[in-house]
């Protein structure tokens, strides 16, 4: 590790006898390591006004009662102090076990953890599946691969409203339904649709990320494994279960908790898909959103309340991953 | 997928036992008729899902009436370009294209300049806290938007940076960077160090190799977080709706959005809209795409 460090920077070695210290330590960690600082400098200055001053302002938030009616603002000419007040953990109690929690939040929580869960193992297990096909040697494999990349390539505002053309009620997918004569869901009114519809939306956009990652994993599985496994005549279920799982592991690790990250914060399906009109299909993203914005008076303090909850829970499931990760011998790219 | 003849499947279905040994006669790698056509109607299967909400959006944006859309097999008889043509002359959409165009290439530019200069600074030196930083990286992609809103907004007009580019280009920045530059490093990590160390025998300064050796090098890598950068900045709603308050400077989603609350009714308007936002991204990315498979695994598979 010092090696390459040295190697990379070219920093000179042992010129200097080393002396403990802390300022010293700093002082030579400064001058050993000046260059890597310099580097990462912009994004730490970026992310520190703009994400981690924000995040620590917010918390603060969720600890008073602010809302659109008590804040600071001007109206014409006249500017008007804020007086929101300090409530401590109030907003978290009533979120948690207040009265109507459950509709509030437990159910929320509820369909976002479905939400997460099926997106995540419906973008994994299609996505897989479509690799695996685009791996082979096919006639018109690029082809495929073009077409297959084209719900990512096109803005998801754009392909949500080709969605609700489709789902509304005299759309094409009902006409499609009613000719062959099935029942025709109302799809963006009936809640257990709304749910269906958001997740069936979600999956065609999430795919071709985890399709394309998934590719690349399985191109750089090392070709004599398959051979060597052919040898010993292992089938093609072994092949795939011992080779070629194997060896996605470390992308699947990753891609996987990238793609509950962002499912778990994923905003604009739902939000496009419904606008305010289901309040039973939001999942907990979209309804702190609509808390704070989407509704008056806004309610400031509560909606960062949720997203304080909401980055807990992700926090905490990213370190159970990890350690588990770990348990299993595995490393996260990260 | 399969080499016996007998019963070539696909791997979801294991064959029971049956392993007649019929090699010889096809190469490796290559499979039976069957499992080919079974390949390929599969895969036709998911390109014609992938495609048709795309290519139904762009048949309704031909249809002249609003109600077009209920009644989508009267437009083969009556298809128009009137919509596009009313898109572009009555609303601000050009005023619109300039403000996403000037975002989003702002956010690629600035974002993988500076992805890359930190991938690289993790890749290759592994600093004190090197993986605290990491780890702040991966935090900062689980912020919900709702708890950042409030504060950032309050931020951005002491900087005096509401209704700003650059401030919707700092804002996106700091959702597509961590991302492009954890995607950078696994990518300089395939990157034999031994380059480095000839930059340097061979008297380059530490820039000077990044500059010089290592960034021709990573352009696959380079393309891929240009891409993202390009697509989140692009297609981001939440943001530029609450961050940009004149009417000139919205982006394209958010003029869609105010567009759509104004004209509810002509659906024929927005699908033209939509299909004529979505020319510029796909263009791009169909100019990144080849670099897309080995770039965004690259780190990954290296673990």
């Amino acid at each position: 590790m010092t090696v390459a460090i040295d190697r990379a920077t070219g920093k000179r070695r042992g010129d200097r006898a080393p002396r403990p210290g802390p300022v010293s330590r700093l002082k030579r960690g400064y001058q050993k390591y000046w260059y890597a600082y310099a580097m990462i400098a912009p994004v730490a200055l970026v992310l520190g006004v703009i994400v981690l001053y924000p995040l620590a302002y917010g918390f603060y938030l969720t600890l008073t009662d602010a809302d659109s009616l008590n804040s600071a603002r001007t109206i014409g000419v006249n500017e008007i102090e804020a007086t929101w007040k300090f409530i401590g953990i109030d907003n978290y109690a009533d979120i948690l076990w207040g009265e109507t929690a459950y509709d509030r939040f437990w159910s929320k929580f509820i369909w976002t953890i479905v939400w997460t869960a099926a997106c995540v193992a419906l973008h994994y297990g299609i996505g897989l599946g479509l690799a695996l096909l685009l791996n082979q040697k096919l006639r018109g494999r690029t082809f495929y691969r073009l077409v297959l990349i084209l719900p990512w390539a096109v803005p998801t505002f754009v392909t949500v409203f080709g969605w609700r053309f489709m789902l509304a009620d005299a759309g094409i997918i009902n006409s499609g339904l009613d000719f062959l004569g099935m029942p025709t869901p109302a799809w963006l009114e009936d809640t257990f649709w709304q749910r269906f519809a958001a997740i069936m939306v979600n999956t065609w956009c999430g795919v071709p990320f985890m399709m394309i990652s998934l590719l690349g994993g399985l191109q750089s599985i090392d070709a004599s494994l398959y051979e060597a496994a052919e040898m010993d005549g292992a089938s093609a279920w072994q092949r795939f279960r011992h080779v070629t799982l194997p060896g996605l592991r470390s992308v699947s690790s990753t891609v996987v908790l990238l793609g509950v990250i962002w499912t778990f914060n994923q905003f604009a399906v739902i939000f496009l898909l419904f606008g305010n009109t289901a309040p039973e299909a939001q999942i907990l993203v979209t309804w702190a959103y609509q808390l704070g914005f989407g509704q008056q008076p806004r309610e400031f303090a509560e909606s960062a309340a949720y997203g304080m909850l909401l980055l807990a829970i992700l926090v905490v499931f990213t370190s159970f991953y990890r350690r588990w990760l770990n348990r299993n011998d595995q490393q996260l790219a990260i | 997928m399969s080499t016996s003849t007998v019963t070539p499947t696909a791997p979801a279905d294991p064959p029971a036992g049956d392993r007649t040994p019929a090699r010889g006669s096809r190469r490796r790698g290559e499979s039976g008729p069957l499992a080919r056509l079974t390949s390929h109607g599969v895969l036709t299967v998911a390109s014609l899902i992938a495609l048709f909400p795309v290519a139904w959006l762009v048949f309704l944006s031909l249809g002249p009436d609003k109600d077009d859309y209920l009644r989508p097999g009267g437009i083969w008889g009556k298809m128009t370009l009137d919509n596009y043509a009313h898109v572009l002359q009555d609303t601000n959409f050009f005023d619109w294209l300039k403000s996403s165009l000037i975002v989003s290439l702002g956010t690629t530019v600035i974002g993988v300049f500076v992805a890359a200069t930190t991938g690289y600074a993790v890749s290759r030196m592994r600093f004190p806290g090197y993986k605290k930083f990491m780890w702040v990286l991966l935090l900062t992609q689980m912020f919900p938007v709702a708890v950042l809103m409030v504060p950032m907004y309050q931020i951005l007009s002491d900087l005096q940076l509401i209704d700003s580019y650059l401030g919707l280009i700092l804002v996106y920045c700091s959702t597509a960077v961590p991302y492009c530059a954890w995607l950078m490093k696994g990518y300089f990590d395939t990157i034999p160090f031994e380059i480095d160390e000839a930059g340097r025998v061979d008297g380059l300064s530490p820039i000077g190799t990044f500059v010089r050796l290592i960034l021709p090098l990573a352009r696959p890598g380079l393309a891929v977080a240009a891409f993202y950068s390009f697509i989140t900045a692009f297609g981001e709603v939440a943001f530029a709706t609450t961050f940009m308050l004149d009417d000139e400077k919205y982006t394209l989603a958010v003029g869609l959005q105010s567009f759509v609350s104004e004209h509810d009714a002509q659906r024929n308007l927005m699908a033209a809209t939509a299909v004529l936002i979505a020319i510029p991204v796909s263009a791009f990315f169909y100019l990144v795409q080849k670099n897309l498979v080995t770039g965004l695994t690259a780190g990954g598979t290296k673990g």
